[in-house]
């Protein structure tokens, strides 16, 4: 059962209806958070709606990458940071001691930057992360690579060269086995850290498409420097500034119509 | 609001509201030339209101494309993308208005060949004011001043009940002389046309609101034409 903290209220309910977003899959409250002394997120609270797609925009060093650290607590691989606050999944709060990271991580999955495949043949790129939580049988495995490459919108590209090395491929195709790796261990959430920011315009839209595709299954959160991208991705976008939170609502409402004086400012290029 | 990082693009939106707000004087004057070509029985103003429609048309033409221009090349979001989209239909409705002010114009030639037997106070009044909420609201898109769009707004109401008011004035002449009803139809379309450009002015004023304001105006304004409903009816069985 989740806490009693934890129940939204009567105005957040009729407020996200109508804006059309689902119940919250994460839901992020009062979040800190800490890089040694530095105090980078301030307050965060924040609702990502389950099975739809959340845009985070701002200025370089807002805090909207470090946000997207905190729901896989990648941030634990680095003495000095530490967040404080509730990152509540399920009614648990996943930044509190003694949550098992390794389940964590295969429920929040996260695809980077840049394409980081592993140095192994596309094959191993799948199965070596699925082998880390489950034993499936040979059969099981095969169809797990072929489903998520499939979901990842490569199977048909790639069905004939599994066992050639990942690095081979281009660019976008890269991008897309990272995000067919994060999806066949069967995450619920993913976490994008502008995931197309290397990669030229028709790959950027085959990982939009995908996106909008995985949606149908998995609670999505983006990082973009991309306006547009937001626009196109996104059905909710929360605008970043100098680690506040300073604005949240409906992709529409946020690019026809932003409420924040520093929102319109930074949607419309008129910053600083 | 502070200046735009892309100076390029500033200029752009500035010289988009100069075309508007130029649009819009000239369409003033349009309508300005065809009421004193009714009211004075001024021919030569009709036959200047009716020149001047196709300069109205090209700069329609030349904003259209503009606002294309800036949608692709600039890719604008929030109050860029409402001013541009509202650009765009402000021009719609300024081309109206001018098409509306030439009718007026043509009519009131045909007009100035029949002796009227009456006076045209109402039509003069509802002139003034129409030319009145189009000057504000011109006045208003330069300057993105919301108060005034709803001045504007606001006061269609008067301008619909004079049209009403002048409807059955024209009806009785009629009724008192079949001679009269040649020029009472004009004189009528010439109210009606008007009565349309004011309701274009409050459209504008719809426009301007949303552009600067991000919200639209309620939809709570009372529509005073009930000319619609004047028509004879037959008795009920």
């Amino acid at each position: 059962m989740p806490e009693t903290g934890t129940r939204p209220t009567i105005g957040a309910l009729e407020a996200r209806a109508s804006a059309g977003l689902n119940a919250p899959r994460i839901s992020i409250r009062n979040l800190d958070f800490y890089y040694g002394a530095n105090k980078a997120l301030k307050a965060i609270n924040l609702d990502l709606p389950d099975r739809q797609v959340t845009g985070m925009i701002g200025p370089s060093g807002c805090g909207k990458s470090t946000l997207l650290r905190c729901l896989n607590r990648m941030y634990d691989l680095y003495p000095g940071q530490r967040a404080v606050g509730e990152v509540l999944m399920d009614g648990e709060n996943i930044i509190a001691p003694g949550v098992d990271l390794n389940n964590l991580r295969s429920r929040v999955g996260m695809v980077f930057q840049k394409p980081t495949p592993f140095p192994m043949t596309i094959h191993e790129n799948i199965t070596f992360g699925v082998k880390l939580h489950e034993r499936p049988s040979k059969a099981e495995m095969e169809e797990r690579v072929e489903w998520s490459l499939t979901r990842a919108a490569l199977w048909d590209e790639v069905k004939d060269r599994l066992n050639t090395s990942a690095t081979g491929l281009s660019g976008g195709q890269q991008q897309r086995l990272c995000i067919a790796r994060t999806i066949a261990v069967r995450p619920e959430v993913i976490l994008f850290d502008e995931p197309t920011s290397a990669l030229d315009p028709i790959s950027t839209l085959k990982i939009e498409e995908l996106i909008d595709e995985l949606k149908r299954d998995f609670t999505i959160a983006i990082v973009t420097h991309n306006m547009q991208q937001a626009a196109r991705c996104a059905d909710q976008v929360a605008f970043f500034y100098l680690g506040e939170m300073v604005e949240v609502g409906s992709a529409t409402q946020m690019f026809t119509a932003p409420r924040e004086r520093r929102t319109q400012e930074y949607i419309t290029g008129r910053f600083g | 609001m502070a200046e735009h990082i892309v100076k390029s693009f500033e200029q752009e939106l500035k010289r988009l509201q100069a075309l508007i707000t130029e649009m819009g004087g000239m369409v003033e004057s349009q309508v300005a030339l065809a009421s004193r070509a009714v009211i004075d029985k001024d021919a030569a103003a009709a036959s200047q209101a009716v020149d001047a429609d196709p300069a109205v048309d090209a700069l329609e033409r030349e904003v259209e494309q503009y606002v294309i221009r800036l949608l692709a090349l600039r890719q604008p979001l929030a109050q860029d993308l409402r001013h541009i989209v509202a650009a765009l239909k402000i021009t719609g409705a300024l081309e109206r208005i001018g098409d509306y002010a030439t009718n007026v114009a043509k009519r009131s030639l045909v007009l100035d060949q029949f002796a009227l037997p009456y006076t045209l106070t109402g039509l003069a009044h509802m002139s003034r004011l129409v030319q009145e909420n189009l000057k504000t609201i011109i006045d208003a898109i330069g300057e993105n001043d919301t108060d005034k769009a709803l001045q504007v707004w606001r006061s269609d109401e008067v301008i619909d009940e004079i049209y009403n008011a002048l409807f059955r004035e024209l009806i009785t002449y009629m009724m008192e002389d079949p001679r009269n009803i040649t020029p009472c139809i004009h004189l009528l379309f010439i109210a009606k046309n008007l009565e349309r450009i004011g309701d274009h002015a409050t459209n504008i004023a719809e426009l301007v609101y949303y552009a600067v304001r991000g919200e639209p105006l309620a939809d709570i304004r009372p529509k005073g034409d009930s000319s619609a409903y004047a028509v004879v009816r037959p008795p009920r069985a």
